[in-house]
């Protein structure tokens, strides 16, 4: 662990309800999307507005933007198995 | 590891009978939660591979069983879930700054909201049981197709199982509110409520890709 790290200095209550304000918003963009019949990419694009909703809460409701690099290395770690894991499944499954 | 062994004789010494010292790391403490909720994130992300490939398989079945279930629910339990995330997250901002009340009220809101979700999922399950819908009921078994089966099968497991994360949550954070209220939490060991944030902040995570993904496809 780098000893240097240095606990960040305290976030404003300000930056939580600017996030909720974001997450809020892009709650009513996905259910508007919906309803637009987009067709072929309604999925996609339902799956990306969650991604970007995700991000979201991961680096400041729980901090991760402010978090130690190795435990950013951990969290990065796991999503990058996570998608080959995925990909390697599709990849079986679309082939056979 | 060249330092010579020690003895249980020396360790006894060392070790004060009536209050040993605990050490605390908020830092360790942080790692530990994140390794944890890493094995929560192989538990629903299995099912989320589940769900991905039998979406490829049984696509118009997934559409056709999404339609089932009402989006205005989906929603208000998905804004009200962020809003829960909100006060959790502003209750670890209160306690920051030693602000031991406003903290205990925040924790107090998060919990009713939480609940608010649970109650309005248990309901709209009780309007599908009594429409037949529900895993191996005659109704879903003969009028409809495999896909949308295993569609309601995987409904009924993952918001399930997030239902049962939300229960844990509420307990937890009822349990760090009373740890609070008896100052046994404190911004000098703040680790409790910061790992109960994040518990909290991972079952938002769950819902935020359950939503779009039931309700959202027809």
């Amino acid at each position: 662990m780098d000893s240097t790290h240095q606990e960040p200095a305290l976030i404003p209550y300000r930056v939580y309800v600017l996030v909720w304000a974001a997450l809020v918003v892009l709650t009513g963009l996905t259910v508007s999307a919906h309803y637009a019949d987009m067709g072929h990419v309604a999925i996609l694009t339902a799956i990306l507005i969650a991604t970007l909703k995700v991000t979201l809460v991961m680096l400041y409701f729980m901090h991760l933007r402010f978090a130690s690099p190795v435990l950013i290395a951990m969290v990065l770690f796991v999503l990058l198995s996570y998608t080959i894991f995925l990909s390697l499944t599709f990849t079986d499954y679309i082939a056979r | 590891m060249s330092e010579p062994v020690t003895s249980t004789n020396d360790l006894e010494h060392v070790q004060p009978a009536a209050h040993p010292v605990v050490p605390y790391d908020p830092v360790a403490n942080q790692i530990g939660m994140w390794l944890f909720l890493f094995t929560e994130f192989v538990l629903f992300g299995i099912l989320f591979i589940c769900f991905a490939v039998y979406l490829y398989e049984y696509k118009w079945q997934f559409e056709k069983g999404s339609g089932e279930l009402n989006v205005a629910f989906g929603t208000i339990n998905t804004l009200i879930l962020l809003t829960s995330s909100l006060t959790v997250a502003l209750a670890i901002a209160a306690m920051e700054r030693s602000r031991k009340s406003l903290c205990v009220n925040l924790l107090t809101i998060t919990v009713i909201l939480a609940m608010a979700f649970f109650m309005i999922k248990s309901y709209e399950w009780g309007m599908k049981f009594e429409h037949g819908i529900y895993p191996g009921s005659t109704h879903l078994l003969e009028d409809f197709t495999k896909g949308e089966n295993v569609f309601f099968g995987l409904y009924f497991t993952m918001t399930g199982l997030h239902g049962l994360h939300v229960l844990i949550g509420v307990t937890l954070l009822l349990f760090v509110r009373h740890k609070i209220q008896r100052d046994q939490v404190t911004p000098a060991r703040i680790s409790l409520l910061e790992n109960s944030g994040l518990y909290w902040h991972l079952v938002d995570l769950i819902w935020i890709f359950l939503f779009p993904l039931f309700y959202l496809i027809s």
